[in-house]
């Protein structure tokens, strides 16, 4: 591994204040952080309405006894599935090459 | 054995059937686990099974981990019962999994040895939060066991004719006889291989059913439904839309919001599931089993919903309300509807399995927390070997096992599904607001931890014994108690909501906040650099056992 040892990255707190760490957090979080408020908001909307708007709610569509709870409902586990499908092709494109990177140059340095 | 002729329904299907299949169970599982054991040398083979499960497998044993008897007895009976409000449990228990997802998994795994404490401890002073994130777990873990140990009886009740109170004791201690079997044997591996094969059965049943029940309607949702609620004259159309169990006062409505909050955010700070992540060689891995645990997961709660309309459509709910398990037999009655006393027997195996596989799991999360946080690092300061652990944490799994069976017994016949959000209620009040602000907050300090730990932890607490689950909460019409006090002359409750979480898990978050800010404990600038950077590299996380 001393091929690809970084003479700078002698600490954790270097590598911290590295700017190759500093892009790899910011990368992760700007991800994360607005994709987690969305679900939770999308979740609590849902949530809302089933306990506050029973009339919408209970309407039902085309005749048939499927409710506008019940789609809601179902959108539910449609917008997760979505949510993990994103974010793990996401992971593995945007962040694994990187975070490998900064991982050899640190074991590297501590061997 | 009283009055059985009063209780045409005390007993479905043929015992014999039922114990013989369940026995099958228990000899298949008891060779996998002593095969699993054989390779049990360290304490990272007895914690966390080597770290040598891959992304699908783990994601197969957290869903057989969290698949429990209240998710699966409980919601589909909630939904045969209540119909769409108990849909709505699925619901909170699936999207809590992006909170694991995004914000948790990857990062505990990279970070972490054994324990959420492990965590939680990485940059603060050790011995009170690791004490205190010790604890949690434990109370946690507790009250987790406690729910499935009472479904045991429920179960039993129903499918052995076992319906004295003395009998389902007993029962309620073999489960957890053998649950300490699986854990002192197996320890971490053996547990997964459980789980594994649980979640397998568990899909596979639920799944069959779920066509059986949708082939009786010709594949149509819709006519499913109409069944549903022809068959209730009680709840009629209104089992279609939400507000059946929730919508009925204000109070209720805000108990729903209050029990929203706790399920999805609950999940992320349950300790089983947190120690899951132990098992897998590094954070990509961590990543692939969440993923699966999500599908999986997900497919099984459309399963329940089929099946919880089903069993309102084929059995009715006069007919589960008469059942020794009431709510939580609807799917055992369904499947003798369905396929006679052999499906019934089958899905009882199956239930059976779940209850096994999640106690076993629990109780080692829970010995290992002992063994590891308090024992090891607290009373022995981390002066002591793998070995001296693991040995602690095998006498900690028999006492816990002990307590479940006591709890377990006099816990019997509450509402499991019920129980087990509890048991969110704490998790997502004493742990996640810790678990966040440590991966994420740099100002964070000791003192947050503790008040947010402590805070959260009490405060559910408080609010749960002074809440009508335990108190004071008398059925309408029929005059009885519904509280876990049955009699309805002891009436202490003053907080109105069954389920504390829209109270305890902002004043966690808010403790933590203030405790921090109060605190005049400088940042552990080395020790933060190291998580933040371990946490999201990678570096120096531990590795996977060779043998």
């Amino acid at each position: 591994m001393s091929d690809t040892r970084d003479p700078d990255l002698t600490t954790y707190r270097d590598v911290q204040l590295s700017p190759d760490f500093t892009e790899l957090r910011r990368r992760f979080r700007r991800f994360v952080f607005p994709m987690t408020a969305l679900f939770l908001v999308w979740y609590f909307v849902y949530v809302l309405l089933a306990d506050y708007a029973h009339g919408f709610m209970s309407h039902k569509i085309g005749g048939s006894n499927i409710t506008v709870a019940l789609i809601f409902g179902l959108l539910q586990f449609v917008s997760t599935f979505a949510i993990t499908l994103i974010y793990v092709r996401w992971a593995d494109r945007k962040l694994d090459p990187d975070a490998a990177k900064l991982r050899h140059q640190i074991e590297g340095a501590q061997q | 054995m009283t009055a059985p002729l009063m209780l045409p329904l005390a007993t479905v299907g043929n015992p014999t059937v039922n114990i013989l299949i369940f026995a099958l169970f228990v000899l298949a599982t008891l060779a996998i686990v002593f095969r699993a054991s054989r390779n049990n040398k360290t304490a990272a083979d007895f914690y966390a099974g080597g770290r040598s499960f891959t992304g699908p497998q783990n994601g197969i044993a957290i869903s057989g981990d969290y698949l429990s008897a209240a998710s699966f007895l409980g919601i589909a009976g909630a939904i045969a019962l209540n119909g769409y409000d108990g849909f709505l449990y699925s619901i909170g228990f699936l999207v809590a999994w992006l909170v694991a997802l995004l914000l948790v998994a990857e990062l505990l795994r990279n970070t972490g040895r054994f324990t959420m404490a492990d965590v939680l401890s990485f940059r603060l002073k050790q011995r009170p939060v690791r004490m205190a994130a010790a604890i949690s777990t434990l109370v946690v873990c507790f009250f987790y066991l406690l729910a499935q140990m009472a479904g045991a009886g429920g179960l039993v009740a129903l499918l052995l004719g076992v319906s004295g109170r003395t009998g389902q004791s007993i029962v309620i201690a073999v489960v957890g006889i053998l649950m300490i079997t699986y854990v002192l044997v197996g320890g971490m591996k053996g547990t997964t291989w459980v789980q594994i094969v649980k979640a397998v059965l568990l899909v596979i049943g639920a799944g069959i059913m779920t066509i059986w029940v949708l082939a009786k309607y010709t594949f149509n949702l819709s006519s499913l439904l109409g069944a549903a609620v022809d068959k209730s004259p009680a709840a009629g159309e209104k089992l279609l839309s939400p507000g059946l169990q929730y919508g009925l006062t204000g109070v209720t409505k805000l108990d729903f919001i209050s029990l929203a909050l706790a399920l999805v955010l609950g999940t992320a700070g349950l300790p089983h599931v947190l120690m899951r992540f132990y098992t897998v060689p590094d954070s990509k891995e961590a990543r692939r089993s969440v993923s699966w645990a999500i599908w999986i997961i997900g497919i099984f709660y459309l399963f329940t919903l089929v099946l919880g309309y089903g069993a309102a459509a084929i059995v009715g709910p006069d007919r589960i309300k008469a059942a020794p398990g009431k709510a939580n037999s609807a799917a055992p009655l369904l499947a003798f509807e369905l396929g006679g006393e052999v499906l019934l027997g089958v899905i009882s195996a199956v239930a059976f399995a779940t209850i096994l596989a999640v106690v076993a799991g629990l109780t080692i999360t829970a010995s290992t927390s002992f063994a590891h946080d308090i024992y090891g690092q607290i009373i022995k300061k981390g002066q002591i070997s793998g070995d001296g652990e693991v040995k602690v944490a095998r006498y900690t799994a028999v006492v816990i096992g002990l307590v479940a069976i006591v709890g377990g017994i006099f816990a019997n016949g509450q509402n499991i599904a019920f129980l087990v959000a509890l048991a969110f209620a704490v998790a997502a009040s004493a742990n996640l607001p810790t678990i966040l602000y440590s991966l994420f907050w740099r100002r964070f300090n000791t003192r947050g931890a503790l008040w947010s730990i402590y805070g959260g932890l009490a405060s559910t607490i408080i609010l749960i014994a002074f809440s009508p689950v335990v108190s004071g909460k008398v059925d309408a019409k029929t005059h009885l108690s519904l509280s876990m006090i049955t009699d309805t002359g002891v009436d202490f409750h003053w907080f109105p909501l069954d389920n504390p979480g829209i109270v305890s898990i902002p004043l966690a978050f808010l403790l933590g906040w203030l405790g921090t800010i109060t605190s005049k404990e400088p940042v552990d600038v080395d020790r933060f650099a190291e998580m933040e950077v371990r946490s999201l590299t990678g570096a120096g996380a531990e590795k996977a056992v060779q043998h």
